[in-house]
């Protein structure tokens, strides 16, 4: 035995799942208990997995318990935490603190008849079967995924019925406080036929402590529903960070996934989505924006398994001084699938000589008649722009800042909720020389 | 106000101006000319203070300054405008931003104050009107997927509003269909005044049929060949630049 599944077993970790929600309900405990095993038996991926070649996330056991809090932490209306959030009037808004639902800080708010927006611990509590087949074995898609359904200990479920809107966005607002947390949240969406909603999910922690994030969204999208998703990586310096997000399409339905990352020590997001219905559609935008020594990877993952699909992904990233990034986008077209038309593009921007980028995309095709493209590019900053605005008297840390944040807008504008798109860019200005020059014409 | 003297420039080892000498005073307008290659753009882009073009020998005095001795941005605060022949494209950052940035960064250097939101926008939109501009032009790229005309026009908009003293169009010309090009005419000529000069680098005779320059200077290989009045362009177009080069050359020998 590995020396690393030994300091794990030390952890006495397979006792945890008897003390987490849903503990006294047979199939909770039965699929936790399973998925701990798989877990147990593989142990964190090495570099030599294809899939994990350029991400090492060996340190993760070594520098946090991997067992989470059993018991919330007590629920807080510190002003501090809720200065954090970005709700604004309407949103629907449900606050985790180190994975554990904290209903003071939350605010539902006035949701539409017939939708539901609860807390996964409770449901699991409660024994209900609602949320049993999203924990199917079928559906992990990492030894991460595995580990999640072992330890969850909640997040927020979303269930749209048919044909209902949801105006104001569902904000779902993770703070990671405290030392050395292992925090597992759960989410699952599931939206009936032609409803539309528009989900947030923000991970947030401002200490520079070591914490260990492992979440996992699923949705769930009926044909013709219409979701917009959105992911903003804003961990501590020191967080680890694996995410998972994993789609599953119905005829005709849309779905559009926006990955930001900005704040974590080391970062992975697999985001996968099975197009199973004729005509559907999505989109996924990515932008990450790294520094000193942070590790970003975005593995993408497009399963063409109906005709008439469309797929679009438009990925960028900005690294400067010793950051590492990962885009590997993966486009796999069926054999039924014919009429695919699947476009992806990946382009960065290396700030510094220590940066690096690993960027791969994978199309594998198996019907006739699809289009198929792809680009990458990896640069420099432009010599040319920045010359055109130095020579409109703009300083010349000003003129990188603002090539740099018109290269990074091209994704921040794709996200369609107005009130969202200033907090990004702010973040990202917050890195830029003068960015706070900027900040103030924009 | 700009006296260049004895200007040799390199790019890339190669020496493209050889001893290049040009005095303008305030109030001129000078027409530079020339075939492809002799170096007039190189002149633009090195009183601009392009990067990679590397003065070897020579002098650049502008105002009191030693131009040379001055980054890009400095040139611009103390009044330097160069309109560039081919005017880069910047996605993702708007055309308000960038003027906003640019403006205040001038005014900084005068010792105004930055322009507020509303007070930037409404001597924006003046100077628009002035050009004939849809007001959508603010919130597009700059020069991000315009047209050759849309982007002359951009450049222009930009000496409006930064209302240089010393003004180098590079081939303001280039590109353009003949009402464009009467635009673009009309639009330096308005910006003639007693403390302004004017540098217009060109090809082609026919802008002068619109602007006339006080002085015309023909650049052949690197050096200014030969000077003369608004005249000396009309004897171009009718002899092309090669009787004036192989009179250059002659000379040289003698």
């Amino acid at each position: 035995m590995s020396a690393q599944l030994e300091s794990w077993r030390n952890m006495d970790l397979e006792h945890v799942p008897h003390r987490l929600s849903g503990y006294d309900a047979p199939w909770v405990l039965a699929v936790r208990q399973s998925a701990f095993q798989r877990f147990s038996l593989h142990g964190f991926p090495a570099r030599r997995e294809e899939e994990w070649k350029y991400t090492d996330v060996t340190s993760i056991g070594r520098r946090t318990s991997l067992a989470p809090d059993t018991i919330p932490p007590e629920p807080s209306s510190d002003a501090k935490l809720l200065a954090w959030t970005l709700a604004v009037e309407g949103m629907h808004l449900m606050v985790f603190v180190n994975g554990h639902y904290d209903a003071i800080l939350s605010a539902a708010g006035n949701l539409p008849p017939g939708v539901r927006l609860e807390s996964l611990a409770k449901l699991l509590d409660n024994g209900s079967h609602l949320p049993e087949r999203f924990f199917e074995q079928r559906h992990e898609h990492t030894v991460f995924s595995s580990l999640n359904n072992a330890f969850t200990t909640g997040g927020a479920v979303l269930i749209i019925p048919a044909n209902v809107v949801l105006k104001a966005p569902v904000y779902l607002l993770f703070i990671a406080s405290g030392h050395g947390a292992a925090i597992y949240p759960r989410n699952i969406i599931i939206a009936g036929e032609n409803s539309q909603a528009t989900i947030i999910e923000h991970y947030t922690g401002t200490l520079d402590v070591h914490n260990f994030t492992d979440t996992i969204t699923q949705l769930d999208l009926a044909a013709g529903a219409n979701i917009e998703h959105c992911k903003l990586l804003e961990e501590g310096p020191a967080a680890a960070h694996i995410g998972g997000i994993h789609a599953e399409q119905a005829a005709a339905s849309h779905f559009t996934s926006h990955s930001f990352a900005l704040g974590c020590h080391l970062g992975r997001n697999d985001i996968t989505v099975k197009l199973q219905g004729r005509g559907g559609c999505c989109t996924l935008n990515g932008l990450y924006v790294l520094n000193e020594r942070q590790h970003m990877d975005h593995h993408t993952r497009i399963d063409h398994l109906s005709a008439a699909c469309v797929s679009r992904e438009y990925y960028r990233g900005v690294l400067d001084g010793a950051a590492h990034g990962v885009f590997n986008g993966k486009v796999v077209v069926h054999a039924s699938a014919y009429g695919t038309d699947a476009h992806q593009e990946n382009h960065n921007l290396l700030l510094s000589r220590n940066a690096e980028i690993d960027t791969k995309p994978q199309l594998e095709i198996f019907a006739d008649d699809v289009k198929c493209t792809h680009g990458a590019t990896v640069g420099q900053l432009d010599e040319d722009q920045l010359f055109y605005l130095r020579s409109r008297g703009v300083d010349a840390d000003l003129a990188r800042s603002l090539v740099i944040y018109g290269f990074a807008d091209d994704i921040i504008g794709r996200v369609k909720v107005a009130s969202l798109r200033p907090h990004i860019e702010n973040r990202l200005l917050d890195r830029l020389p003068q960015g706070e020059l900027v900040k103030e014409l924009l | 106000m700009l006296a260049v003297k004895n200007l040799h420039v390199e790019i890339d080892g190669k020496e493209i101006l050889s001893g290049l000498d040009l005095d303008i005073k305030a109030g001129q307008v000078h027409a530079i000319m020339g075939p492809n290659g002799s170096g007039k753009s190189t002149l633009a882009q090195t009183l601009a203070g392009r990067d990679g073009y590397t003065v070897t020998e020579g002098s650049v005095r502008y105002l009191q300054h030693d131009l040379l001795a001055m980054t890009p941005e400095q040139r611009s605060r103390e009044g330097l405008f160069l309109a560039f022949q081919y005017p880069v494209e910047i996605p993702g950052v708007s055309i308000a931003l960038f003027l906003r940035t640019a403006l205040n960064a001038i005014r900084k250097q005068q010792g105004l104050p930055a322009l507020d939101a509303m007070d930037f926008l409404a001597l924006v939109r003046a100077r628009m009107q002035q050009l004939d501009m849809d007001e959508s032009f603010l919130s597009r790229a700059v020069n991000d997927g315009f047209s050759g005309g849309e982007k002359k026009r951009n450049e222009i908009l930009q000496m409006l509003i930064l209302e240089p003293r010393l003004i180098i169009l590079d081939e303001p010309d280039s590109g353009l269909d003949i009402d464009a090009l009467r635009f673009v005419a009309d639009s330096i000529n308005k910006m003639r005044s007693p403390q302004r000069a004017i540098v217009l680098v060109t090809h082609y005779q026919r802008l002068l049929n619109y602007i006339v320059p006080d002085a015309v200077h023909v650049l052949s290989q690197g050096r200014i060949v030969k000077s003369g009045s608004a005249a000396l362009a009309r004897e171009l177009e009718k002899h092309g630049y090669g009787l004036i080069e192989a009179e250059a050359a002659a000379g040289q020998v003698a």
